[in-house]
């Protein structure tokens, strides 16, 4: 009856647990493990920052020192989200600046964060170490001179795809004279150039420093002297890669390269020279990450370089690298586990120039047997080329395809790209995470409901017949979490005839579709724990909405906090439209 | 020849890339798009007006009626492609740049490794897909023709057995001179954006101010008027 151990050691025994599925169990097990887990709860991941409030989080898990946020929908990144939607930080940073006060971590990812919360963060958490802002928005470059100038145990600033008012490079000089714990610095998304003696000062008296990603202003003839104070490094982005060819530029850059006898990710390159790349050939065969995503580089030299990398893991990439690149990296990259090949010419304007096609992808899914990730974009793609992927590489995890043409068939025989998809699912059960694109019917979601045991994240643009498609998915895929849509004739019965699946997962996204105003208000009378928003950026008032008006875009998320109140004019919830609601 | 010159022109008034068989009947492979740029037809007018060099009026761009086919639509889809867009600022301030570096690199003496690479893109009438070619690796016309010549030689080995209607007209014979031929007549897009013929200009002149090359066909580029153009069409 009694308690086998005591607390503390049940408590060391939960310490061992570093998933939150885990973590989660284990507090379901009786009381005493419940109130044992949240008093040692360490780490929190909040998935949407509107399924829970603040204050709930702080009051079931009091001792929190790193937390995770994510805010606005995925589909935010292609400016499918309205400006001003939501996703507003501060709320969190209030409370847990008198809740927290030993919070060391700060993670977020797609928030508005303002200055205010920069500065708030800076005065009210005295061991904090990480902040790391992915795909956020709202802030400038003075709330970065707060951070550097109070967090005098800051270990990490990662801006990563932010986008920051840059108002000049000066923020980095408050960094005092007394800071010496950097280990990860990533301002790549910044466009100012910082001062450069601050920076050269800054990497010199932080011994710990690991990473460091600088930005496009950064000049490749300072790169060496940067270098030369660090060479410890793990990673490195440059900056700007590109200058007139001089001897001792290029031999300064060389030497220091040569030192970073522990470098293994490489980035940035921007407008990079090739005459400039034999500099890094040093460090190559140590690179397990390559991302050349953000240069120009062509072949030859482009596959040059990535050939000389025989344990790259992890290659990013623009379609410069070709059919012949990717031949070449399934000869020499055997260990690759990820490949992101991003188009140089998204809005083809120009007619479509990169001999990439589906055939460098079939390459490497033949040539390397670790590949597990891919994300890809190309012109063509054929059923039989996917079924080859399928039957090579069963170990698939994450697969992106996108043909950019929306609704393209399969190039050589102009069927629908069925199939191929169908032999993506069947063949690769760990399948995790899977963006369809090119022509397809509903019979692609059949093959989804029936396979796609693993799935937690389905995206899907331009696809399907008719309801039955969303049906399938619904029904079938067990593990789905996130599930986004667009342009696609999917609509009422199929989402009113699977309303409880909705609960189960995080989100469903869906826009030009064809869901009426009538079925979200039945929809959200019917699931009070589901937040059903509607956006609807056209002038009309909301009280003038027909039941059959076939709504723009719609968020449905599973929330224990009730609809959000930061809402902007053009968000409506289903939750005021619906009165008669039944609790 | 009929069939082969009416799926040529219908290629031409819809400025698609056609891969179905000539004779233009309604198995085109559409999502062979191109997507917004602007016709050929109008890139056609301004070729016959410039034969002579720089002094090029500006040609009002004008794209003949074709009931068989609308200009493509510059649809540009919201958040399609799904690409970031501090991605997409990334490649357009790469390619902007590089442009920028060709105007500063057009003053003689460049060398290979000092200057940035200056890319020009290669199309031929029927092949599926441009090439970018390095204008500086070559030193003559001569050079460059050949390297075309080989370039646009893999059309003939049936890579593409699905599109034997290009097939036909481009067999190893007719690429050997590629440039040479009355078939076939090679033209380039100047900085001021005006089409003139490859061959008039010293090369390092040329080299300088070249941003693209066209080989076409030389029925289409010469000759014809607008007006006789459609008449063909209407005639098919």
């Amino acid at each position: 009856m009694a308690y086998s151990f005591p607390e503390e050691v049940l408590e060391h025994v939960f310490s061992f647990l570093h998933s939150d599925r885990d973590r989660n169990a284990v507090s379901l097990v009786c009381k005493s493990w419940y109130e044992i887990d949240r008093w040692s709860r360490r780490r929190v991941f909040i998935g949407n920052c509107y399924a829970i409030s603040p204050r709930a989080v702080i009051r079931r898990f009091p001792e929190v020192r790193s937390i995770k946020i994510k805010g606005k929908p995925h589909f935010a990144d292609f400016n499918l989200v309205p400006d001003g939607w939501g996703g507003y930080v501060f709320p969190w940073i209030t409370a847990m600046a008198s809740s927290y006060p030993w919070l060391e971590e700060i993670h977020l990812k797609r928030m508005v964060v303002t200055n205010a919360c920069l500065e708030l963060i800076a005065k009210s958490f005295k061991n904090f170490r990480v902040l790391v802002l992915s795909t956020c928005e709202g802030f400038s470059t003075d709330g970065l001179a707060s951070i550097a100038a109070n967090c005098r145990n800051l270990r990490e600033l990662d801006l990563r795809d932010s986008e920051v008012d840059d108002l000049s490079g000066h923020w980095l000089s408050h960094f005092p004279d007394s800071y010496t714990s950097l280990v990860s610095l990533n301002i790549s998304c910044l466009g100012s150039e910082v001062s450069f003696s601050a920076l050269e000062r800054l990497v010199s008296r932080c011994p710990n420093l690991r990473s460091l990603s600088l930005n496009q202003a950064v000049p490749i003839d300072r790169i060496a002297c940067l270098l030369r104070q660090a060479p410890q490094l793990i990673e490195l982005g440059t900056g700007a890669y590109n200058a007139e060819l001089r001897p001792d530029v290029f031999s300064s850059l060389s030497g220091a390269f040569s030192c970073l006898k522990e470098l293994r990710s490489l980035s940035g390159f921007w407008d990079a020279v090739p005459a400039y790349i034999p500099a890094v050939y040093s460090v190559c065969s140590g690179i397990t990450s390559l991302n050349l995503s953000y240069t120009t580089m062509q072949n030859p030299d482009l596959t040059k370089l990535v050939s000389q990398c025989p344990n790259l893991q992890q290659l990013w990439v623009l379609d410069y690298i070709e059919d012949c690149g990717l031949e070449a990296v399934a000869a020499s990259c055997k260990d690759l586990r990820e490949l992101r090949v991003f188009p140089s010419d998204p809005y083809e304007e120009d007619e479509f120039d990169i001999a990439l096609t589906e055939r460098g992808l079939v390459s490497v899914s033949e040539g390397c047997t670790n590949l597990q990730s891919v994300l890809y974009f190309c012109h063509q793609m054929s059923n039989a080329a996917l079924i080859s992927i399928a039957q090579n590489r069963p170990n698939l995890t994450r697969f992106r395809l996108c043909i950019i043409e929306p609704r393209s068939p399969d190039y050589l025989t102009l069927q629908p790209l069925d199939a191929g998809f169908g032999a993506i699912v069947e063949h690769c059960k760990g399948l995790r995470r899977l963006s369809l694109s090119g022509l397809l019917t509903d019979r692609v979601f059949e093959y989804i409901g029936t396979h796609a045991k693993k799935l937690e994240m389905l995206s899907v643009a331009f696809a399907g017949e008719s309801d039955l498609g969303l049906h399938l998915v619904l029904s079938g895929c067990e593990s789905l979490r996130k599930l986004e849509i667009r342009d696609c004739p999917f609509g009422d019965k199929a989402l009113l005839a699977n309303a409880e699946k909705l609960e189960t997962m995080r989100s469903l996204w869906m826009s030009s579709c064809s869901v009426s105003f009538g079925a979200c208000k039945l929809l959200c009378r019917r699931m009070p724990r589901l937040n059903v928003e509607v956006i609807d950026e056209t002038s009309e008032v909301a009280e003038s909405r027909p039941e059959s008006f076939t709504v723009q875009k719609l968020y449905i998320y599973r929330s224990v906090a009730g609809p959000r109140l930061d809402m902007p004019d053009y968000v409506l919830s289903m939750e005021e439209e619906s009165p008669d609601l039944i609790g | 020849m009929e069939g082969s010159l009416k799926g040529a022109v219908d290629m031409l008034a819809g400025d698609e890339l056609s891969l179905g068989l000539p004779g233009g009947d309604g198995a085109k492979l559409d999502f062979v798009r191109t997507g917004g740029k602007r016709g050929f037809s109008e890139t056609e007018v301004n070729l016959k007006l410039d034969l002579n060099g720089k002094e090029s009026p500006s040609v009002e761009k004008v794209k003949p009626a074709d009931p068989a086919k609308p200009p493509p639509a510059k649809a540009q889809v919201v958040g399609w492609p799904p690409v970031r867009s501090y991605r997409k600022n990334v490649i357009a301030n790469n390619n902007k740049n590089s442009s920028d570096q060709d105007q500063a690199g057009e003053k003689g003496g460049l060398s290979g490794a000092t200057s940035s690479l200056t890319f020009v893109k290669v199309s031929m009438d029927g092949a599926p897909y441009l090439r970018k070619i390095e204008l500086k690796m070559y030193k003559t016309y001569k050079e460059l023709s050949d390297a075309l010549g080989k370039m646009f030689g893999s059309f003939t080995t049936g890579n593409y057995e699905a599109h034997q209607g290009m097939i036909d007209f481009m067999n190893e014979n007719k690429l050997k001179d590629l440039l040479n031929r009355s078939d076939y007549v090679s033209t380039y897009e100047d900085k001021d954006g005006d089409w003139m013929l490859v061959g008039d200009v010293p090369w390092e002149m040329f080299i300088a101010s070249c941003k693209r090359l066209r080989i076409m066909k030389g029925s289409e580029a010469i000759g014809l008027a607008p007006r006789a153009m459609e008449k063909c069409k209407g005639r098919g």
